[in-house]
């Protein structure tokens, strides 16, 4: 089957990566902005990311077949550092208009601080004057709950944002219901210990519904598995599920949202041959 | 939305069930046999997530998540200064 990883950090991967989510299905990817492991001291480190995201990334990803889209921002953990977030969010607009940008992301709240509050503000400024899409990371185990509820007021104090154009990611049992009866696209991240398992997301699709539901991988530079969306393929074809209720989720799903973007001029392959 | 029934499901999932369990176990007799240098808060919601699974309510899970989660206070703005 097809499918499309709708979060995925492929800075901190291999091109063997690439090669291994082609081979399984994935046709296309989004790549959010996110914190490298270490606190970057300058603006010009961030100007040299962004280069990455939007130069680097789409070339290595067209090797085997992807296409590859990025969202910008500077992350919920750097946003601590005000000043340093302003100098990035300034220099945003810079690279707004390449090809495979999809909108501003992900931005959000790590330990929802007053100065992550500031500089989440900030970017759903940028987003609406630009009018992009806005991809949200919601905070980790004890942190989630209050952080994305702190999310989900900032969003609704902004009557220029629309929630169909907003996706709030990483959510959870206790997180997922807050945020699709506001409205807003909801984003299951498959990741060890912190986040989902496959499972857990089957359970939610069963609970919820497959409108405005994406998984991801979030793979990263942490131990993390790139190839976790066909984990929940497997997971939900073993409970029966039909392939068009999996397709929803797995692809029908990110075209919808991607397809919000001016940039998003994506199409998957008219048939799907793959065995997978 | 489940194509299931639950003994399809237990079928499937028993001995997965039966592991985590033992794990479970072997943790708290881990913890039995170190040394104790006093009560420590995290294990009482251990023992708090426990009871939710034994009780007959259902949204398992939603509960142990909400257990382990700090408290969300509607009037956080205010505490921030940022009305």
């Amino acid at each position: 089957m097809y499918y499309i990883d709708p979060h995925i950090h492929m800075v901190s991967r291999t091109t063997d990566d690439y090669e291994t989510l082609a081979r399984m299905g994935c046709v296309a990817l989004s790549e959010p902005a996110f914190w490298a492991g270490f606190d970057r001291g300058t603006a010009d480190g961030f100007r040299d990311y962004f280069r990455q995201l939007t130069e680097v990334e789409p070339a290595r990803a067209a090797q085997f077949g992807i296409r590859h889209f990025t969202w910008l921002c500077i992350n919920a953990k750097e946003a601590e550092n005000v000043e340093l977030s302003r100098e990035v969010i300034a220099m945003i607009p810079e690279f707004i208009d390449c090809p495979n940008v999809l909108g501003i992301g992900e931005i959000g709240l790590n330990k929802n601080t007053r100065n992550e509050a500031t500089v989440f503000l900030d970017h759903l400024d940028l987003a609406a004057r630009l009018e992009q899409l806005i991809l949200i990371h919601t905070p980790h185990l004890e942190d989630k709950l209050q952080g994305t509820r702190m999310i989900l007021d900032m969003l609704g104090d902004d009557s220029r944002l629309d929630p169909g154009r907003v996706l709030v990611d990483h959510v959870e049992e206790h997180t997922i219901g807050h945020v699709l009866d506001r409205g807003y696209w909801a984003g299951m991240t498959l990741y060890p210990v912190t986040k989902c398992t496959p499972a857990r997301a089957a359970d939610m699709i069963e609970i919820y519904g497959t409108e405005r539901l994406c998984v991801n991988s979030a793979g990263d530079w942490g131990p993390s598995k790139p190839t976790a969306v066909p984990d929940f393929i497997i997971e939900m074809r073993r409970r029966g599920h039909d392939e068009a209720t999996i397709r929803q989720v797995v692809l029908d799903n990110p075209l919808s949202f991607f397809g919000q973007s001016r940039n998003f001029d994506f199409q998957p392959p008219a048939i799907d041959s793959t065995l997978a | 939305m489940s194509p299931r029934n639950a003994t399809e499901i237990v079928d499937r999932e028993f001995l997965e069930l039966r592991a985590r369990l033992l794990e479970l176990a072997a943790s708290f007799d881990r913890i039995g046999r170190a040394d104790h240098p006093g009560p420590d808060s995290r294990m009482r919601l251990v023992e708090i997530g426990l009871t939710i699974l034994a009780d007959d309510e259902p949204d398992k899970a939603r509960r142990i998540q909400q257990l382990f989660s700090r408290e969300y206070s509607p009037g956080w703005r205010g505490e921030f200064g940022m009305e």
